[in-house]
């Protein structure tokens, strides 16, 4: 049975602003129906006790000496972005106008 | 040539590096069209780097371990000033203002950097059909794929484009193109080999690896790009041992787990008689095979097609949101998926590899020294089987594709795959040994016995540049 429709496909794509044709809401619908059976395998797993780890060894924190060092070409840098000004990065305003 | 017998000879000043580059450029003019291993070569690049080698070996200054040998980048490594695309529209044109902490590693050994090669969009596939410039074709045969992701690597080294080429492994792709191309292929231990300047998939699975023609060229590889990397967060500091000294002593005392009850079933005819050679060759090399049980492992695939998913969705959200469009359907959909997953099926996908991990360290790995499996499990794919638009049962066909080299992604555990023999149509086949953490020097011993014992010269790619014979 399947777990997904291509409604919840649609309302999810939405959500994450993606818009698909209704051609690859059909394929995408059969190929995230998979994926979830995995998340479904997964979340039937009994794994009490057990606490999760990001990485499959315990890592410890390697700090690199604080010493000053040679840094990336600053024109070479700014180039890359879409949009700069007096040497900065320019982007969109996140808190609203300045007072 | 091996890459060991080219930096020898360079460093001798008896070869020059130009003529070696030389050599190359020709093949790839002669036969690059028809294979499609790079999707740029840096022409003007290899030649100042070439250059640069001999004037160091004229002035008597060393060149370093790999000077004048030819390497060949997957192209999602950063190289700066020079076009980095993941093979995806969403980063055509892009230049990095820097190397991939592998690319400067490589540069300073003496290492002369021919291009960029093609691989599945992002690293998102087995075959190096799913690219946004076309797929790459097995030298071998060029009506099927050359394995994937780092399919472009492999076949630039199984066609002599280059002696070694660099790829990257989140759940087989290093060593499955490396098996479907005839080549050693080695995904070192997770945290050995810096990731800095490699575009990510999966940031917890993510390894760098060497693809080579032999072995003893994959450990003089390693050597160059193994160690720690400052701006890796998930790099490591173990001793570096010297991967090349003892590599040729015997292995009669290691103990070797052929876990039976993971392999049968997965694999087709021809596979699992080509891998009852190695069992065979075992006895020959006398460490007796021991069936073993691993704990867990049938969920380990699809817990990793899992993580590849969410991680992957995370580092793509913001082109996801902008740039949909701009993916090949395939990755699109594999992105898509991970943004499906509800957090708590990842949590518990952690969860499951933290008991999975320390099972197999404490019991499977007290019992034996190293796990020998196949590679890849069936025939390879044409290239019109790999287009998902004609073939939709092509998804499960990648998952499938990983079924012997993903549990050891999850693991982090080093793994090497090697040639063992052909299946009846005439394409290699490959072995895989895996080990303990950090535990490459043991692994690269147990390949090279193995490759001695198999000793193939028939089943050597016949190519016509490739100066085996000089």
């Amino acid at each position: 049975m399947s777990r997904i429709s291509r409604d919840d496909v649609a309302h999810v794509a939405r959500l994450a602003r993606l818009e698909l044709t209704d051609d690859e809401l059909e394929t995408f619908t059969d190929q995230l129906d998979a994926v979830l059976g995995h998340a479904a395998d997964v979340e039937a797993l009994d794994v009490a006790g057990v606490a999760p780890t990001a990485h499959p060894f315990p890592l410890t924190n390697v700090l690199r000496p604080d010493e000053p060092g040679a840094t990336l070409d600053r024109a070479e840098v700014l180039a890359q972005a879409p949009s700069v000004e007096d040497d900065r990065f320019r982007v969109p305003p996140a808190m609203g106008e300045a007072p | 040539m091996t890459a060991r017998e080219i930096a020898a000879a360079v460093r001798a000043g008896e070869h020059s590096a130009v003529a070696e580059l030389d050599e190359r450029l020709a093949a790839i003019d002669d036969r690059d069209g028809e294979i499609h291993a790079f999707n740029h070569v840096m022409i003007e690049e290899a030649r100042t780097a070439a250059e640069t080698v001999d004037r160091h070996v004229a002035a008597g200054e060393d060149p370093g371990p790999l000077a004048g040998v030819t390497v060949a980048l997957k192209d999602n490594m950063c190289t700066r000033g020079v076009p980095t695309t993941c093979s995806s529209k969403i980063l055509d044109g892009w230049c990095p203002p820097y190397d991939a902490t592998v690319v400067q590693r490589l540069a300073a050994a003496g290492a002369v950097i021919v291009g960029k090669t093609n691989l599945d969009e992002f690293a998102m596939g087995s075959s190096t059909e799913n690219s946004a410039f076309g797929a790459t074709r097995n030298p071998h045969d060029t009506s099927r794929v050359p394995g994937g992701s780092s399919g472009g690597s492999a076949a630039s080294v199984a066609a002599g484009f280059t002696s070694l080429a660099l790829g990257s492994d989140t759940g087989g792709s290093v060593r499955l193109p490396a098996a479907a191309c005839g080549l050693v292929g080695l995904k070192p231990t997770f945290g050995l080999v810096g990731r800095s300047g490699v575009i990510p998939l999966a940031h917890s699975l993510d390894t760098v690896g060497p693809l080579t023609r032999g072995v003893r060229d994959c450990a003089l590889m390693l050597q160059a790009i193994a160690g720690h990397d400052a701006k890796d967060s998930a790099s490591q500091q173990p001793r570096i041992p010297d991967y090349l000294a003892g590599i040729e002593d015997s292995i009669t005392e290691l103990r070797v787990g052929v876990p039976r009850h993971y392999l049968d079933g997965a694999m087709d005819e021809d596979v699992a008689k080509t891998f009852e050679t190695a069992v065979q060759a075992l006895k020959t090399l006398g460490p007796a095979a021991h069936e073993v049980r691993i704990e867990g492992i049938e969920m380990s695939n699809r817990v990793t097609t899992l993580l590849i998913a969410v991680e992957g969705a995370a580092v793509h959200s913001k082109w996801l949101e902008s740039r949909a469009g701009d993916y090949g359907s395939q990755t699109l959909g594999r992105l898509m998926a991970g943004l499906f997953v509800p957090a708590e099926a990842y949590v518990r996908a952690l969860e499951y590899r933290r008991r999975f991990l320390r099972q197999t360290l404490e019991s499977l790995f007290r019992q034996v020294d190293l796990l020998l499996t196949p590679m890849w499990p069936f025939r390879l794919p044409t290239i019109e089987e790999s287009d998902l638009g004609g073939n939709p049962g092509f998804a499960a066909m990648v998952t499938a594709s990983g079924h012997y080299s993903r549990p050891f992604n999850l693991l982090g555990l080093p793994a090497i795959t090697l040639p063992c023999g052909r299946c009846s149509r005439g394409l290699p086949l490959g072995l895989q040994l895996v080990g303990r953490p950090f535990e490459e020097a043991l692994l690269l011993r147990a390949a090279r016995a193995f490759e001695r014992c198999l000793d193939l010269p028939a089943d050597r790619p016949e190519i016509s540049v490739w100066r085996s014979e000089l």
